[in-house]
């Protein structure tokens, strides 16, 4: 029996969690107990929650006590898992850290919740996030930024801030995130931890707040690769509620990663030369140097590969993203549910600009505008348009590239994480950050942000593993062999 | 100067499927208010839609009975603007790849109207005006509708109710929707404008909308074009709007003018795949589609020797021209076509009407019809006696057979019998006899109603008439 007593933040993934569950060796409740406790001390110095509670908790746990006695299959037995606050709970509020949803509660689970409850994990609380995913470092938040627990003066990245802070400082061995431009892989790069974005289409969008419906996916972080295969084969799969869902998905990744040998013997990988470019910093660069020397001598060949039009991403993205923002941010007029002024107001106009105006924030409201822009007539072609051109251009780069190598290799951010406020006055310098991992949004593919070093301040870098369409397996592998030798990240801790 | 109006016709047309475009809620007419909404109808943040296959079968059926060209692929899109009604801030419908292009509306033999397209949709929810507020039920929110849009081919107020009679004809026809005006189910915009008779170049046109019936489409379309003459002989200009219909006032005015300068911000719907129709689909409906109406009444009239009125009349509802067909088959050869074709128009077809009966299974069934009508055919009841049994039978629910016996209808055909009853007749007005001796033959008539009042109409009217004229002219002869 695992004496509780002697629990250790960081001592388990969750897939040793679930195995002890299941076995009896280790009791839910104290578990959770150990959990409760930790949260409670450091959730409010990160600020990386917006909604815990006992109450939904001890609500899971008397459930899954019961399944667990009938001898249900539960692969995520007792896990606790944090879950960005974009994601639909029927228990728990679910506030896009928006003033518009503050008091917002879904009547159903999102479809990745509801699989992670059928596995037989426990909903541990809601994590920070930029208001309605439009960020890079949770900064953009009602609730107030969240901080990174490696330097509590700098932002956790963003916009899955929230769940990234939580899972580098043990609050929970995994969190899900979402990502539409990099929102996993660059808050996983400037938290330490492993991030997947998954296939666009391999997880059911149901239930996940729309930001931008064709490049929205969402995925998971944890501090072990296996973790990431046991979630992702969770809440990967077929769902006939989301049309964009796809069919077919590959099973039993974890078990198979557990198993895999350290070989990656006529792997090629292609180091991406546009996001080496100037504004990369020094240490990043040569730390995904370091990296690719490691997986070359793996058994991997590295290349050089060029893909020209990612130079377009930028703004490729911020036109897509904000047309599709204008539409779907639409439906929050103050009518139905959410935020409504309580001003006086004599027009139904009146209503919707006050309500908007009050229960948006700065953010939110430059994109919507920005998209509705894009999309007005006489604009159309020129901005939203051309930006699906180009889209269509940098999706069949990617895809040739990927016929010439399995994988290719990039930094997730050119810099490590920046301080709090740093970038706030100045959102072009913010978007430019992104350049490292927007196109993989664009073009649909899947990509795992991977712990690959330490900068001078002691800040986690990140390399990008981008594979084709579907083969999460392959970079999981992949990383796996990486963290077989350099180490396993569970092992790095921030002080708190 | 004389002018002609230019007309196209918008009509959205709601498809009698069982649950809505884009989510499992149900679409039956009339239930409590938001009573029929889930999360995805109402536009719940998270939610996605998920096309309703037997929506796209209906319009596929649509496109096939006109004759439009389906396309492989077609797109989705999202139609923005504000309203309390619009639960996501925007329709999905399809805005320029639709999936019908093409096609005609047959309206008579002579007549058709050609389409522009056709395209899927979902339908707003309803707002509703209260004095202290305004409320809003959702249950209509996200119904199934196909938008047909007709070419600006239309030059009269009657053409375009004519048009709409038969496009309504056509989708009940082939059981894609009720059709219904009152209900909603069937609703028109018209475009009209007016130009120099013979002038290729087009004026500029006015929508109104909210036109919810045939009647108010002709008067509002009359109101409208005498409105733009009226303009444009006073030197002014017709101003591009959309107006509303005010049924009670006969009048069209404008509608609130700022909203209708929409920049609708059209885009391609991100959360829909394309929508992919194959051939495979295509013919597996187009072997499922029935007789269509106009095909109907030709043969109507071909195989039944009916006049085109009649074949038309009764090939309009597809329930009536079943039951039509029913009723000469349940005759079995003893009751003319013609007849049993003027009972279901002048008898059947009203009486459903007034009762509302459903016509797949009215009270007066094909086969008591049928029954009716063979007595009617053999001489046991006359025409005037039959339409009292038929009365008698809904009122009832008695067989005729029996409704005949029981109140002694069977008719008289003795031909001493009725001769003794004309005898009567005859020696109890002798001023008319005098006058027809005269030469009047008018007064037969008189003499007729007479017997038929005597006898309780039972009298065979043919014998009455042969005898009546043989007695009289007896008189002449002096015997």
């Amino acid at each position: 029996m695992t004496n509780i007593a002697a629990f250790q933040p960081y001592q388990f993934s969750a897939n040793e969690i679930s195995k002890r569950v299941r076995s009896g060796d280790l009791k839910i409740r104290d578990l959770s107990e150990f959990y409760l406790t930790r949260t409670q001390q450091l959730a409010s110095r990160l600020n990386s929650h917006i909604y815990h509670h006992i109450q939904p908790i001890e609500l899971q746990i008397q459930a899954l006590e019961k399944r667990l006695l009938d001898r249900e299959h539960l692969p995520m037995a007792g896990v606790p898992v944090l879950i960005k606050d974009n994601i639909c709970t029927h228990d728990m509020p679910t506030t896009c850290a928006s003033k518009m949803l503050e008091n917002f509660r879904p009547t159903y689970d999102a479809y990745v919740v509801e699989r992670l409850r059928r596995a037989g994990a426990i909903i541990f609380g809601k994590t920070n996030l930029d208001e309605f995913a439009m960020g890079s470092s949770s900064e953009n938040s009602s609730f107030g930024p969240t901080l990174n627990p490696w330097d509590l003066t700098r932002v956790p990245g963003g916009s899955s801030g929230g769940s990234a802070a939580a899972v580098a400082a043990d609050l929970a061995p995994v969190a899900l995130g979402s990502d539409t431009g990099g929102s996993i892989r660059q808050p996983a790069s400037f938290c330490g931890v492993y991030g997947l974005k998954p296939t666009y289409g391999a997880v059911s969008r149901y239930g996940l707040v729309s930001y931008a419906s064709s490049l929205d996916q969402i995925g998971s972080f944890a501090r072990d690769v296996v973790d990431i295969a046991l979630v992702h084969e969770v809440i990967a799969g077929h769902d006939p509620r989301d049309s964009t869902s796809r069919k077919n998905m590959a099973s039993s990744i974890h078990n198979d990663l557990l198993n895999a040998k350290p070989d990656l013997k006529g792997l090629r990988i292609g180091l991406v030369r546009e996001l080496f470019s100037s504004g990369l910093e020094e240490t990043i660069d040569s730390a995904i140097k370091v990296a690719a020397k490691i997986l070359q001598s793996l058994g991997a060949e590295i290349y050089d590969v060029s893909i020209p039009s990612l130079k377009y991403s930028v703004s490729s993205y911020y036109l897509i993203a904000t047309a599709e923002a204008s539409a779907n941010l639409a439906r929050y007029d103050g009518i139905r549910y959410g935020h409504r002024t309580k001003e006086q107001v004599t027009s139904l106009k009146e209503l919707y600009k006050k309500s908007r105006q009050e229960g948006f924030g700065q953010e939110v409201k430059q994109r919507i505008m920005l998209g509705t822009f894009a999309l007005s007539s006489g604009y159309y072609d020129a901005y939203y348009g051309k930006a699906s051109q180009a889209r269509r251009l940098i999706s069949s780069e990617f895809n040739k590239a990927l016929e010439e190598v399995d994988i290719l290799l990039s930094p997730v951010a050119p810099t490590t994480a920046f301080k709090l406020g740093e970038k706030t006055s100045d959102p072009l310098t913010m978007y430019l950050g992104d350049i490292c991992t927007l196109g993989v949004n664009l073009a649909g593919l899947p990509a795992l942000s991977v712990p690959c070093g330490w900068d001078k301040n002691n800040l986690p870098i990140g390399m990008q593993l981008i594979g084709r369409p579907l083969s999460e397996k392959q970079l999981l592998t992949t990383a796996k062999a990486y963290e077989y030798v350099v180490g396993s990240s569970l092992k790095r801790q921030p002080a708190l | 100067m004389q002018f002609e109006p230019v007309i196209g016709l918008e009509v959205h047309c709601q498809l009698a499927t069982n649950s809505k475009l884009f989510c499992g809620c149900a679409t039956t007419f009339g239930a409590d208010a938001n009573h029929q909404v889930c999360e995805v109808c109402l536009g719940m943040p998270g939610t996605l839609p998920v096309l309703n296959k037997a929506a796209v079968d209906f319009a596929i059926k649509l496109a096939l009975a006109v004759g439009g060209k389906v396309s492989e692929y077609s797109v989705f899109a999202r139609k923005q603007y504000f309203y309390p009604d619009l639960p996501k801030g925007y329709q999905i419908t399809q805005f320029d790849q639709p999936y019908c292009e093409g096609g005609t509306v047959q309206v008579d033999q002579e007549t058709k109207v050609e389409l522009i397209r056709i395209h899927i949709e979902e339908d707003a929810g309803k707002n509703i005006h209260a004095r202290e507020a305004s409320h809003i039920d959702y249950n209509r929110a996200g119904m199934p509708l196909a938008e047909i849009v007709s070419k600006p081919v239309i030059r009269s107020a009657a053409e375009a109710a004519a048009y709409l009679r038969s496009l309504r004809s056509l989708v009940r026809h082939i059981g894609i929707s009720d059709g219904n005006l009152e209900e909603g189910s069937f609703r028109c915009d018209a475009n009209v404008s007016i130009k120099p008779l013979g002038s290729p170049v087009l004026g500029t046109r006015c929508e109104i909308k909210n036109l919810n019936s045939f009647r108010n489409v002709e008067r509002a379309i009359n109101f409208e074009i005498e409105r733009q003459r009226d303009l444009i002989t006073n030197g002014s200009k017709v101003v591009q709007q959309t107006l509303l219909f005010d049924a009670d006032s006969g009048r069209t005015a404008p509608m609130r003018s700022k909203e209708e300068s929409h920049d609708y911000r059209y885009f391609p719907e991100p959360d829909l795949p394309l929508l992919h129709i194959t051939q495979a689909r295509i013919d597996r409906i187009k072997a499922e589609l029935p007789e269509l109406p106009l095909a109907m009444a030709t043969r109507f009239a071909a195989q039944y020797g009916l006049p085109e009125q009649d074949a038309q009349l009764l090939t309009q509802d597809k329930d009536v021209a079943a039951y039509f067909e029913r009723s000469v088959l349940a005759c079995g050869g003893s009751v003319a076509s013609k007849i049993v074709a003027n009972w279901v128009i002048g008898e059947v077809v009203p009486a459903a009407g007034q009762n509302n009966w459903d016509m797949r299974q009215p009270v007066i069934d094909h086969s008591s019809l049928a029954d009716l009508l063979k007595l009617l055919g053999v001489g046991t009841i006359s025409s005037k006696i039959a339409k009292s049994v038929f009365e008698e039978m809904i009122k009832t629910g008695d067989k005729p057979e029996h409704i005949v016996n029981r109140l002694g209808l069977v008719q008289v055909s003795d031909e001493s019998a009725i001769a003794e009853i004309v005898e009567q007749v005859i020696n109890g007005n002798p001023d008319q006899v005098a006058q027809y001796l005269a030469g009047k033959d008018k007064v037969l008539g008189f003499f007729v109603g007479q017997i038929m009042r005597v006898s309780k109409g039972k009298m065979n009217p043919g014998l009455v008439n042969s005898i009546l004229i043989k007695k009289l002219d007896e008189r002449r002869d002096g015997k």
